[in-house]
């Protein structure tokens, strides 16, 4: 046998074959977009990390200004939590209609997701904007440097999330739910449960244990 | 907030920022020189290049392509440009510490002095080893997994531009404004807005996070295609060693390279918008930095080395004339070499004050490291041993590693030790054992990896003697550049110093600036080889497989067609096109259309907008920041809406190709 397999490679699918994978530049692959996501969304779960051990180490330095019992409400952010969870499952109902084909169940589902991202937002954006009006803002001590860096990145990864959902919105409209869109509300919703999953860390490791 | 504080007194304008002409360093008279030169180089680069009409072939075939072995080779350019720069800084700071002695003060004053030293480490890891490497691993890699590209074609585009990117905004900072006066690390406070209130330092800052984009992009990218672009039938323990060194390199950069954005990110707060994580005041605690900066460190200097061991390991067994001894050993040395590189960063460090049960630790991990290096020495020595072993240029410099790597790591254990290594903290032993590794394990492999691949790329070798004469002089040089640092450093020289009293060290120093010249001469030697060569190609040219090689890159045509392999090969084991040729392989008459993906200049226009970004950052042109920062998004939006991003070559183009690259 030689190492060519003629028949195979007379036979290299074709077109057909090769058109069915977006990114597939040699026959017999997988798209390698999903793993490639994966790698990327465990890249920045890595930046995550840093900002979580910088608050760990960090948390504590109040430098005599407000500390976390003088500014959380538990009330305020079980709502701003409640509302980012419930995206998260109104994102799975997008792909499930998605899966099955209807193309405008799926962008209604999107719609509602992107209300409650942006609800989601809305409310980080008002808390940031009471902390720094009280004199909390991100230079009072090292405890708030590291409590804006650690929620504003979730925020603008959340922010960032939305645009592309956006994005996602109009070419769903334009070309309905094409193999090369499927794969890209895939991959937007592993971004997005990726970021609910490191929004329960934030909720349980900045929240609720320093209120304790 | 504390901007406006850090930097009182400083006028900043609506249009230009902080930017004025009192920037422009025209009183300085060895940076108007610099300048002098560099615009007359550069203008008559562009004068032939208009001349010969070769802009749009340049904007075509390669600004924008997002061919794998195109943008390994502009990789390897740069990385080639950038050395230049980061040499020249090196010469001026062996003349400034060979005159600089017993009360004399040089030629360079403090402050462009230690601009100087920061800009040569910045370079030559970030721009010249990093570009190096990252060239090589584009290059080879895909070819020897029988592969047509990468996983993300346009991704490998974008990330090379964003490199470049961060490579031009170190560059302005040589005639526009200054760069970091802080060591290659930054360490605050030195670094925070308190001590560093220039320019420089955002520099340094916004040129390694634009840089730091690309890697992270790349990283990912070459882990996708080894795991998802393989030929059918190649197992992970059938892929060549240099490709399983890729992998590991790749894991090691996506896992590091999160850590420099997030530290370098929260310097940039601090120096932005006054947040306290490295101050001295407010709680902020400057150890954080150190601890998170080297968590980055320490993995990337076996970025660094990793896949240089591989090249090593591909050039031992090819002129060798054996399959590489003990390829398991190496597989599992490598990949807990990997492992290991995160559990020693603290060595960097010893004298941080943290106990004795925490540096013993860290000094234990450390050392535990040079077992696997270990096994690696002797798997090279044990392929050579009983082969048929050619000394051409590429085993040359393998067999100068051997000796001038196992040196530099044995200076690295002795390092390891606590106790020693408070004595040598900072000292010069450091400056020489990090160039021992680096130059003997990076530089040499580069070089080595250069003289090998080059008939792949360009269907001809380099030529023989200058190749030789390249070798010799870099070694040599290594060694009268850096013994008498050793020396040095034991007598308590510590780094990084302007001038000193002491003028019995002179004479160790001017030694040191003597191997700088022969290192000169070396790369002197590369240029006129890459020159000489070029321009005899006809009597160089070589058939695709000149050195008898045993991987699947050694298959296609040199230089290879686009697409790489004309058909898909069935890999059945390790050293496959070695098995392909004692079966005697032809590729079959038939040909089916390849599916390839289309060039963009989405990524090259993305990487513009970036430096724009980080120039207006640099100089609090806030307009301009916004305004770029809005492009790059409405660029990256605009790009996904383009779904027509692959073609096929059709099967007559690859049979004609391939007729012509046989004849040829």
């Amino acid at each position: 046998m030689t190492p060519f397999d003629a028949t195979r490679a007379g036979a290299i699918p074709g077109l057909a074959a090769a058109q069915a994978h977006d990114h597939d530049h040699g026959a017999g692959h997988s798209s390698p977009t999903a793993i490639g996501f994966w790698i990327y969304l465990m890249s920045d779960c890595i930046i995550f990390g840093c900002l979580f051990a910088t608050y760990a180490v960090l948390g504590g330095n109040y430098a005599g200004g407000p500390g976390p019992k003088d500014l959380f409400e538990p009330g305020f952010v079980a709502v701003e939590t409640a509302l980012l969870l419930i995206s998260s499952v109104t994102f799975g109902l997008a792909m499930l209609k998605a899966e099955a084909g209807a193309r405008g169940a799926t962008m209604a589902w999107l719609v509602v997701t992107a209300l409650f991202g942006a609800g989601f937002i809305g409310m980080e954006v008002y808390e940031f904007r009471h902390l720094v009006h009280i004199g909390a803002g991100p230079d009072r001590s090292a405890f708030l440097s590291a409590f804006f860096a650690l929620v504003g990145t979730h925020g603008l990864h959340v922010t960032a999330g939305l645009i592309w959902l956006v994005t996602l919105l109009v070419q769903v409209g334009q070309r309905g739910l094409v193999p090369a869109n499927m794969q890209r509300l895939s991959t937007l919703s592993m971004f997005w449960h990726f970021l609910d999953l490191v929004w329960i860390g934030v909720f349980s490791f900045v929240y609720l244990v320093r209120l304790i | 907030m504390s901007t406006e504080v850090a930097n009182a007194g400083e006028v900043i304008s609506p249009i230009f920022g902080r930017l004025t002409l009192d920037w422009i360093p025209y009183h300085e008279p060895i940076l108007i020189g610099t300048f002098a030169g560099v615009a007359l180089g550069g203008l008559a680069v562009l004068a032939l290049m208009t001349y010969f009409r070769l802009w749009m072939p340049l904007w075509r075939d390669w600004v924008t392509s997002v061919d794998h072995k195109k943008i390994g080779i502009m990789y390897m350019v740069l990385g080639f440009i950038m050395m230049v720069r980061g040499f020249a800084d090196a010469l001026m700071m062996r003349a400034q510490q060979a005159m600089a002695a017993g009360g004399a003060t040089g030629y360079l004053p403090p402050h462009h002095f230690d601009q100087v030293f920061t800009a040569h480490g910045v370079i030559m890891i970030f721009f010249v080893a990093m570009a190096f490497v990252t060239g090589i691993m584009n290059y080879v890699m895909p070819a020897q997994i029988g592969a047509r590209d990468v996983a993300f074609p346009f991704l490998n585009n974008f990330s090379f531009w964003m490199t470049v990117a961060g490579a031009l905004l170190v560059n302005i900072s040589l005639f526009v404004g200054e760069f970091g006066r802080v060591g290659w690390l930054a360490f605050p406070p030195l670094s925070g807005a308190a001590y560093s209130t220039g320019p420089g330092m955002d520099y340094y800052l916004w040129s390694l996070q634009i840089a730091g984009v690309g890697t992270t992009l790349s990283g990912i990218n070459l882990i996708a295609t080894i795991l998802k672009m393989r030929a059918p039938g190649m197992k992970l323990m059938d892929m060549s060693v240099f490709t399983w060194t890729t992998l590991c390199t790749n894991v090691l950069i996506v896992a590091a390279f999160p850590v420099l954005t997030a530290s370098l990110a929260l310097l940039t707060l601090d120096r932005y918008l006054g947040t306290h994580f490295f101050t001295n005041d407010f709680g902020g605690n400057a150890m954080m930095y150190i601890n998170l900066i080297w968590i980055w460190g320490h993995p990337e200097v076996y970025i660094l080395i990793i896949p240089c061991f591989g090249i090593f390991s591909e050039i031992v067994a090819t002129f060798s004339g054996k399959p590489l001894f003990g390829y398991k050993a190496m597989v599992y040395a490598t990949a807990c070499i990997m492992v290991l590189s995160f559990v020693v960063w603290l060595h960097h460090f010893f004298t941080m004050g943290s106990g004795a049960n925490v540096n013993t630790f860290f000094g234990i991990t450390t050392m535990i490291i040079s077992v696997p290096t270990g096994v690696k020495i002797f798997n090279w020595l044990f392929t050579m041993y009983k082969g048929q072993v050619r000394l051409e240029v590429p085993m040359l410099w393998t067999i100068g590693f051997l000796v001038t790597f196992t040196i530099g790591g044995m200076t690295g254990v002795l390092l390891a030790v606590p106790p020693v290594d408070f004595q040598l903290h900072n000292t010069l032993f450091l400056i020489a054992h990090f160039h021992n590794v680096i130059i003997g394990g990076v530089v040499f492999a580069v070089y080595a990896a250069v003289s090998y691949w080059w008939p792949k790329a360009f269907g001809f070798k380099l030529d023989d003697r200058l190749g030789k004469a390249t070798f010799w002089f870099w070694f040599i040089g290594f060694w009268f550049a850096f013994m008498p640092l050793y020396a040095l450093g034991l007598m308590g020289v510590t780094r990084r110093m302007n001038s000193y009293a002491d003028a019995a060290w002179q004479p160790y120093f001017i030694v040191a600036a003597f191997g700088a010249l022969l290192i000169l001469c070396g790369i002197l030697c590369t240029f006129a080889n890459f020159g000489y060569s070029i321009l005899n190609r006809k009597k160089l040219a070589c058939g695709p497989d000149p050195w008898n090689g045993r991987t699947l890159e050694w298959a296609m045509q040199s230089p290879p067609a686009p697409y790489n392999f004309p058909q898909e090969i069935h890999v059945r084991g390790r050293d496959e096109f070695w098995r392909m040729k004692q079966e005697g392989f032809t590729w079959a008459e038939s040909y089916a259309p390849i599916h390839m993906p289309k060039n963009t200049a989405t990524g090259v226009l993305l990487a513009a907008f970036a430096l724009a970004f980080g120039f207006a950052m640099v100089w609090y042109i806030w307009w301009l920041a916004g305004l770029a920062f809005l492009a790059m998004i409405a660029i990256g939006i605009g790009h996904t809406f383009n779904y027509n991003r692959d073609y096929f070559i059709p099967a007559t183009t690859v049979a004609a190709t391939e007729a012509k690259g046989a004849t040829a």
